[in-house]
């Protein structure tokens, strides 16, 4: 099967253009580096199936990213047929700019520019003719958002793929051009493969090349000696990056006619102006995240309930049944949110069904312990994380929208001068966000971070931002502390304990940046997108993606350790069934609970403690377990707890949780616990996978501790005030022995 | 015509100013960095935004939006365009 890879810049329409052809469901993002690991697929459409590869967006084939390092090893070892070079030609210059690197490596090449609608809509014209003539290789016009001049796109890439292609520079007029002639020969004649490609880089001192070709770059040293240009000096670096553009502005700007020269002021502008504005611009950000969680949480839309006092649907004399349960998931006394009016149809249908499952094997007459099994060990369980899933897909819907319209990036840009102050630059607030809605995804982007130090604190604080996963521990638990408190809106709670991991995140940080992770804030400079508005049908197929994944996870991983769960909770080490209070998974987690005693949830809860460490532990497999085991459990314990409970209007695992004899501080530090502590397995592969080698041990330690101190600390505070005093000492010590320590250090320097 | 031109360093272009870039100092990665998004001599670069606090800035240079800080702006030398 013929393999050709796509390249280009960074949001050139290189993702969407995978999707085109090989009908892939990939995210398409609107800030720079959304693919950031080569991904392949199958175009089906032409004779023959040919394999897609989308590589990393990159400006250059430099040596100072990794994902620059991947694109560059993988056309120079894995020799595609054919590379495609998606073009922006909204964006010529710069896209032109990869263009000419590529051009130097012996491999066909097949231009696609891109983005050709766009183009003609601001009336600009384009003679890709004469382009073609300059360039030597096919260039083709397409835009990959309305699927045009593909099947050319791909014939035309047909028709060189099998073809040999000869290395081509624009150096040609530089005045290096007769040492890479030189080194190129010396390259060809000692075997070695691309030999152009290898000698403007050896010429350019990249540091990967000099390694690897140390005889050539002699010649390079020795020519260097005796050259000096006005301008440049002997930077040979810069000198070939001036080339480059010089030729690029030169030969191939003038082939792009603009109608309008000067600066257009459209739609966008103006909404960059108040949404980047000097004084309303954080302030906006904050209102539009706050937003996104009272659109997904709350149970008082907009507050209107409070403010107008509305009858409940009881006060207004409705009957109960099925119809008054309906409009109760949308209005009851309040507005919900629309997250909340999600939530509230998926129970009933959950519930409803599950009824029936339960009325049916009872109807069967089966056992006593198979009925059992379904009811509380599948049924409980994954009652609880089913009902969240559409909450989960709503609020991933709004971070997407975010993502896509280009704002996240200028979020970047708004915050960049805070986050410095902390030791992270704006540019990595990104990923951060991302872990709103999944840790994986966001571990993986911060490889689009130039600073290796800043990789390792993104990615150690990623967990902090709470992802969808954790959302039914959040409202679940955070229900309960309503309850108990009497603060009717579970929402505002939910909302703090964002805050409390965002919080835990810069404090983090800081901390790291004064001791571990020593160093300046990485550089930032970074392209801004220009906005635009999502496309529904791109949204639509992500949010697809996404669903499915969690039901895939709630029907297989999830119900599997369900069922383990609830076979633990009934069975004693005699294996047989047993009390709850004497099954296997009570005296194990008895035997660790006295460790979560300062958090809150341990021995002072006497023999009901281990159920929350129990939680705690399963919810490593994947954070929703939390819920489902307390589902589960809180159905086995049903007989057990049940005649005292009087909470009203509560669901069974509220019950059970309330039952235990829990305080709310005691919650409160349960809830925080899970949100910072190590994250679900799938997210620690992907930490461990991105992180470097030895700082992984540390990473996973550092998760512990984290969330251990702040839960202990969440709990001893709100419990009794005046340990604050306390915890305060604590931390002017500590930061007092990191200073002396520091200064030791730098003494020492 | 030739057009009285001053110098100055990026970081101290105001909002609105135009000019042409004479010189990138610097070293390294981030030098690299400056020339591949396409801060090459010569080249026109307008001053569209600055973030709250002043810092980063926003330009447009060939066409697009960059943005970059005051402390990598300050290896641009630009002449300033009336």
């Amino acid at each position: 099967m013929k393999r050709y890879a796509l390249a280009g810049n960074p949001n050139c329409g290189k993702t969407t253009l995978f999707n085109c052809l090989t009908g892939s469901t990939a995210h398409v993002g609107n800030w720079p580096g959304v693919t950031v690991d080569k991904r392949e697929g199958t175009y089906k459409k032409g004779e023959d199936p040919i394999s897609i590869v989308d590589l990393p967006g990159i400006y250059s084939l430099s040596p100072y990213t990794p994902e620059e390092v991947i694109s560059r090893n993988y056309i120079l070892d894995e020799k595609p047929d054919c590379v495609i070079d998606i073009v922006d030609v909204t964006n010529l210059e710069r896209n032109l700019y990869l263009t000419t690197q590529i051009m130097e490596i012996d491999v066909p090449v097949v231009i696609a520019l891109n983005m050709m609608d766009l183009m003609q809509k601001q009336g600009d014209t384009i003679d890709e003719k004469e382009l073609e003539k300059r360039l030597g290789v096919p260039v083709v016009r397409i835009s990959a958002l309305k699927g045009e001049g593909l099947d050319e796109l791909m014939r035309r890439a047909q028709e060189v793929s099998g073809q040999g292609r000869k290395g081509k520079t624009v150096l040609d007029e530089c005045t290096l051009t007769h040492l890479i002639g030189d080194v190129r020969i010396a390259l060809s004649g000692a075997g070695v493969e691309n030999p152009l490609f290898h000698a403007v880089k050896l010429v350019e001192c990249d540091e990967i090349e000099v390694q690897m070709h140390p005889t050539a770059f002699k010649m390079v040293e020795e020519f260097k000696g005796v050259f000096k240009d006005e301008l440049f000096g002997a930077d040979f670096e810069a000198l070939v990056a001036d080339a480059r553009y010089k030729y690029i502005t030169k030969h191939y700007s003038p082939l792009l006619v603009k109608k309008n020269k000067g600066l257009k002021h459209s739609k966008s502008d103006k909404a960059d102006k108040i949404l980047t504005h000097k004084w309303a611009g954080i302030p906006i950000f904050l209102v539009i995240l706050f937003g996104i969680f009272h659109l997904t949480f709350s149970e008082d839309l907009l507050w209107l309930g409070s403010i107008f006092g509305f009858s409940t649907l009881e006060e207004l004399g409705f009957s109960e049944n099925f119809g008054t349960s309906l409009l109760a998931c949308v209005y009851d006394g309040v507005i919900f949110s629309p997250g909340m009016i999600l939530f509230n149809l998926m129970d009933l249908l959950t519930s409803t069904v599950f009824g029936w499952i339960v009325a049916g094997v009872e109807a069967l007459g089966a056992a006593d312990w198979a009925i059992g099994l379904i009811q509380d060990g599948i049924l409980g369980g994954l009652g609880g994380v089913l009902s969240f899933v559409p909450q989960i897909v709503m609020l991933l819907l709004l971070l997407s929208i975010l993502e896509d319209s280009g704002y996240m990036a200028r979020v970047a840009f708004i915050l960049d001068r805070i986050f410095r102050r902390f030791g992270v630059s704006g540019r990595a607030f990104i990923p951060m966000i991302m872990g709103f809605g999944c840790s994986i995804p966001a571990m993986v982007n911060t490889r689009t971070l130039a600073d290796e130090r800043e990789r390792t604190l993104t990615i150690r604080t990623i967990p902090f931002f709470s992802c969808g996963a954790k959302l039914p521990i959040l409202v679940g638990v955070a229900g309960a502390v309503a309850h108990i408190t009497g603060l009717g809106d579970g929402s505002l709670i939910s909302f703090s304990m964002y805050v409390v991991g965002m919080l835990l995140a810069v404090v983090s940080i800081l901390l790291m940046r004064s001791t571990t992770q020593r160093g300046e804030v990485a550089p930032f400079i970074m392209e801004l997108p220009p906005y635009h508005t999502p496309s529904g049908k791109g949204l639509m197929i992500h949010l697809w993606d996404k669903t499915k994944h969690y039901i895939e996870k709630v029907f297989t991983i999830i119900l599997a350790s369900t069922v383990l769960v609830w076979f633990l909770s009934n069975f004693g080490w005699n294996w047989q069934m047993v009390e709850i209070e004497n099954s296997i998974l009570a005296s194990v987690g008895q035997l660790l609970q006295p460790v979560f005693t300062p958090l809150g949830f341990g021995s002072q809860l006497n023999s009901f403690g281990w159920v929350f460490v129990v939680a705690a532990a399963t919810g490593l497999i994947a954070k929703e377990e939390v819920i489902a085991t307390f589902g589960t459990l809180a159905a086995v314990f049903a007989g057990v707890l049940a005649p005292e409970l009087s909470v009203e209007g509560a669901t069974e695992v509220m019950k059970m949780v309330v039952g235990t004899g829990i305080t709310w501080q005691g919650l409160v530090s349960f809830i925080i616990f899970n949100m910072t502590t190590i994250p679900c397995f799938a997210a620690v592969a992907a930490a461990k996978g991105e992180i470097q080698k030895g700082k992984f041990r540390w990473t996973v330690a550092f998760w512990v501790v984290a969330s251990y101190t702040t839960s202990a600390l969440a709990y001893t505070v709100l419990s009794w005030w005046w340990t604050a005093f306390i915890w305060v000492a604590v931390a002017i010590a500590v930061g007092f022995a990191i200073r002396l320590w520091n200064k030791k250090i730098s003494k020492k320097a | 015509m030739v057009e009285k031109k001053s110098m100055k360093p990026l970081s101290e272009f105001e909002i609105g100013e135009n000019g042409v870039i004479v010189k990138v100092a610097g070293e390294g990665a981030i030098r690299r960095r400056l020339f591949d998004m396409g801060l090459t001599p010569g080249t026109g670069v307008y001053l569209r935004k600055k973030a709250p606090f002043g810092d980063p800035f926003e330009i447009t240079i060939r066409g697009y939006e960059l943005t970059l800080r005051k402390a990598e702006a300050a290896y641009v030398e630009m002449a300033v365009e009336r």
